[in-house]
This record gives C-alpha cells, structure tokens and sequence, in this order.
C-alpha cells in the first residue's frame, strides 16, 4: 500500500556514514525482498580491495545485493552499493553510470552527488533516507530531493551513534520523516507497490 | 557544494553538436550524467550565468575550447592507484613481457603522468625498464605538458608511498624524487622511456601494435557503443598474447572483445587469446 496522494516510488536511496553500518544491519533483513523498485546505497568507506562490505550486507538482506560496476543496470528488489573511491550516477532510470571526479565533502562516493543525480532523472518518483554520520555529506542532497518533489527521511538523530548528519538534514528542513531504525524496515516496505 | 542546474539536457546536446561540427571533438557518446555535472561545474567556475553565453563563448572563442575540455573531462589520478593492480602487474604480467626483447606498452588517457611513473617504477624494479617504451597518451594537451616534466605536490607521496608499498615496492619511495619546497620532481632516468603525445581514442586510429595496453578509469565516460568502439581500437592495436588492463569497475564482459581474451584472476587485466 502506497501513500495517498504521493507519486510512485521507483527508486529508494540510502546515505550512511560512521555508525550507518549497523542501523542497515538491524534494518535490512525486516526489507522485503519483493519491493517494486531498486535500494540504492550510498555509503562513506575506506578504499581499498579487502572490503567486503557487498558481503557482509549480502547476509543480512533477503535481496541480491551486487556492488556496482560501470553501466550496472537497475533492477527492482535488489540493492546497489556505491563502491569506494568512485561517485555513483544515473544515466536514466534503469542505468548507473561511476565517475572518479574530485571528492566533495572529503567523500567519494558523496551522497550529496548521487542524490542529486537521482532527482535530476527520477524527479519526484524517489525516497531518499539519511543515517547516522560525522559528515556535512547528504544534508544537500537530501533537500534537493525534496525539492525536487521526492519523499525523506532522515534517521532521529537522537537515536543516531553520531547524530551530525541527520541533524543537519532536519535542521535544514530537508527531512519528510524523522524515524528511529525499528521503523525504517516497514517504511521502506509501505512503499512498495504490492498487490496485497 | 552542489553546483546548480544551469545547462539542461537539450541544450547540452546543442552545445556538444557545435563543438564536434565546429572543432571535430565529439562528445556525444559519453555518458551523459558525468557530462551535465562536468558543464554545470564549469558555468559557475568561469561565471556562465545562462547557457547562451557558454555557448557564445564557445563559438566564437576557440582558444577557449582547450579549457572547456579539460575541465569538462575528469582528469583526476594518482600513483599506483589500486595498488593490487600494480601488484599483479609485477607477478602476472612483467614476466611474460620479460621474454620479448622489446617491450612496447600503451597508456591511453594517462592524465598527469601519474601512473606513467608508476609504471616506469615497476619495469626498472624488474629490471625491464631499458627495452621498454612507454607511450602516454591523452586527450588533454595541458595534463600531457604535466606528465611530461613529472613535478608533483609533496603532500600527495605519502599516500603514493604507501600506495607503492601495498604494490609490493621494496626499495624506498622517495629515492625516486627529489623534493623541493611544496613540490617533488620526479628522476629524469623515469621519463627516459616516456613518449608524450595527444590522442583521441574517439576519432584516432592506432598507431603501433603493443603487449601491453592500460586504459584505466576512461571507458567509465564513455557510453556502452563507444566503449565497444574504442575497445576495438585497442584489439586492433595489441599483439597476439598482449595484455590489455582497465580500471577497477571496468570490465571486457558484455563487449564484442569477451570471447577473444582470457582474463587473469579477478583482476581487471585480460590476455589476448591469439
Ligand atoms: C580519470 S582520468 C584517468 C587517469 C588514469 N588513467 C587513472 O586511472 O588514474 C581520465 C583521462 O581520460 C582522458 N580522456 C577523456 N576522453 C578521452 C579521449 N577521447 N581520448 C583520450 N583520452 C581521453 C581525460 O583527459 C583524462 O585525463
């Protein structure tokens, strides 16, 4: 069941920073794997080949979760994570596109880069949620979803390891929803256009 | 900061089809989202407000183009950047090369030179460096004038060090500089074998046959049909048994290349199979 009155969603991104990492852990195995479009991950991490991050969310999801390659095509029920040291771009809404441009806010992958991006080619039809972080990183983009008439969320920061990045976000007014991770699960899975 | 929305879509189209009738640049296959961001960054670098003016600029100034196209393109590197990749270079590939007595290597889109030296590090460590030659080549007159005098910002080597360490360097970093104020310069033994030259893999042809072709972190810019396109060049430009190395997240699968190369562990290098 959707909600009333707002535009499908085709698209939900996540931006995570220090202490994101177990707020996605907690939540991802309650995330129905059947979900009608694609969860994106844009998540601040170390280069670096050891990482096995695609791994470890691998087995705490009921979804594929494939770490993006360049032109990664998009597909429903599956999440896409950003690798590390590029950022992660829409070409349209079935392609991701990977550029090794300069970072912004000390970060690349940015959340604030990629979440423009989305709104540029999904306008309204996107939900975007920002978690736990150190960083200045995706309080922008998150409003320029927003703007750009897409549903947010930020994570309550008050239940946050490091509360700075949400915080930013809802200070701005960049923030739809504020939710604690125990809900974040079922909110995901409300937008999903299910035939039950 | 995120830069605003200046150029829309159509007009981006508009604005590559006059550079490619007017200067014989062709950007029209490259992947457009990087393009939109890479147009916006340099409306507010050099104070665009509209794209009228952009485009004025750009038509009726060429000594403009250069600018524009280097900052349009992504001419971000470091040195042995992947260190893992340099790591299977030295193990998997430079002693197959090793048996040639000549060894002719291509770096296509090399930016600053950064990973030119760093693949001059490796052959002198394993002792090839004398029969090698190494051509670098970029879009981009300005980053190739970079490469070739090898200066580099000092606050950059520790991080190079320890990038060259994890590729499996022993002898010490810095006795391949020389160091002076904020900036180092590379030894002048390095660049012995280096040949600097402009090349545009979307309208060039090849110009020699290689065992060892490196195009890294290019392709990603480039949409799938120019990529297939561009990849062709460079079957057409390796020998029998080369080696051909691309960028971490790129990949030969999915090409019309697949099925003639072999690729070497799960690294992002492939050997031609004949
Ligand atoms: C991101 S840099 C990659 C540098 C280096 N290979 C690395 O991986 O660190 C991309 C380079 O490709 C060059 N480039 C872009 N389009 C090109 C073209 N059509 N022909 C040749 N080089 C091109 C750019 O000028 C830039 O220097």
């Amino acid at each position: 069941m959707g909600q009333i009155g707002r535009l499908e969603i085709e698209l939900f991104l996540i931006g995570g920073s220090a202490g994101s990492l177990k707020v996605l852990l907690d939540m991802l195995p309650a995330v129905r794997p059947d979900l009608t479009f694609p969860v994106v991950l844009i998540l601040h991490r170390k280069a670096g080949p050891e990482s096995m991050l695609d791994i470890l969310l691998a087995n705490h999801s009921n979804m594929g979760v494939i770490e993006v390659e360049d032109k990664t095509t998009l597909q429903p029920g599956t999440v896409y994570l950003a690798p590390a040291d590029y950022h992660l771009l829409f070409e349209h809404k079935s392609l991701l596109s990977l550029d090794c441009s300069e970072k912004l806010n000390y970060s690349r992958p940015s959340i604030d880069v990629s979440f423009q991006s989305a709104a540029d080619i999904f306008r309204g039809n996107v939900g975007a949620m920002l978690l736990s972080g150190a960083n200045a990183d995706g309080a922008e983009g998150l409003a320029y979803i927003k703007k750009s008439g897409g549903l947010t969320v930020a994570q309550d920061p008050s239940t946050a390891e490091v509360a700075y990045m949400p915080a930013r976000a809802i200070e701005r007014g960049a923030a739809d929803h504020i939710l604690p991770p125990g809900q974040m699960a079922s909110f995901i899975n409300n937008l999903s256009v299910s035939t039950n | 900061m995120l830069e605003p929305t200046i150029i829309k879509d159509d007009e981006l189209e508009v604005l590559l089809a006059d550079i490619s009738v007017l200067y014989g640049y062709d950007f029209t296959q490259y992947s457009k989202a990087s393009l939109k961001r890479r147009v916006n960054r340099i409306c507010l670098l050099d104070k665009f407000a509209s794209f009228a003016e952009l485009r004025y600029r750009l038509t009726h100034y060429p000594e403009y183009l250069q600018r524009f196209i280097e900052e349009i393109t992504v001419n971000v590197t470091e040195m042995f950047r992947d260190p893992t990749f340099y790591k299977a270079l030295r193990e998997k590939v430079f002693p197959q090369l090793g048996t040639y007595p000549f060894i002719r290597i291509w770096l296509a889109g090399c930016s600053t030179g950064e990973e030119a030296y760093s693949i001059a590090i490796l052959l002198k460590e394993a002792n090839l460096y004398h029969k090698s030659l190494i051509y670098a080549t970029d879009l981009n007159p300005g980053v190739l004038e970079t490469a070739q005098k090898g200066i580099y910002a000092i606050n950059q080597m520790r991080q190079y060090s320890e990038n060259y360490i994890l590729s499996g360097g022993r002898e010490d970093f810095s006795s391949y500089y020389r160091a002076n104020y904020e900036m180092v310069k590379f030894n002048a033994d390095l660049r012995e074998k280096m040949i600097f030259s402009t090349h545009n893999l979307v309208s060039d042809s090849s110009f020699n046959a290689f065992q060892l072709v490196v195009c890294r972190n290019v392709l990603i810019y480039f949409e799938k049909e120019l990529q297939n396109k561009v990849l062709r060049l460079f079957d057409d430009s390796l020998d029998p048994l080369g080696f051909l190395a691309l960028g971490a997240k790129e990949t030969l699968r999915f090409s019309n290349l697949e099925k003639q190369y072999k690729q070497l562990d799960s690294e992002k290098i492939w050997r031609k199979l004949h």
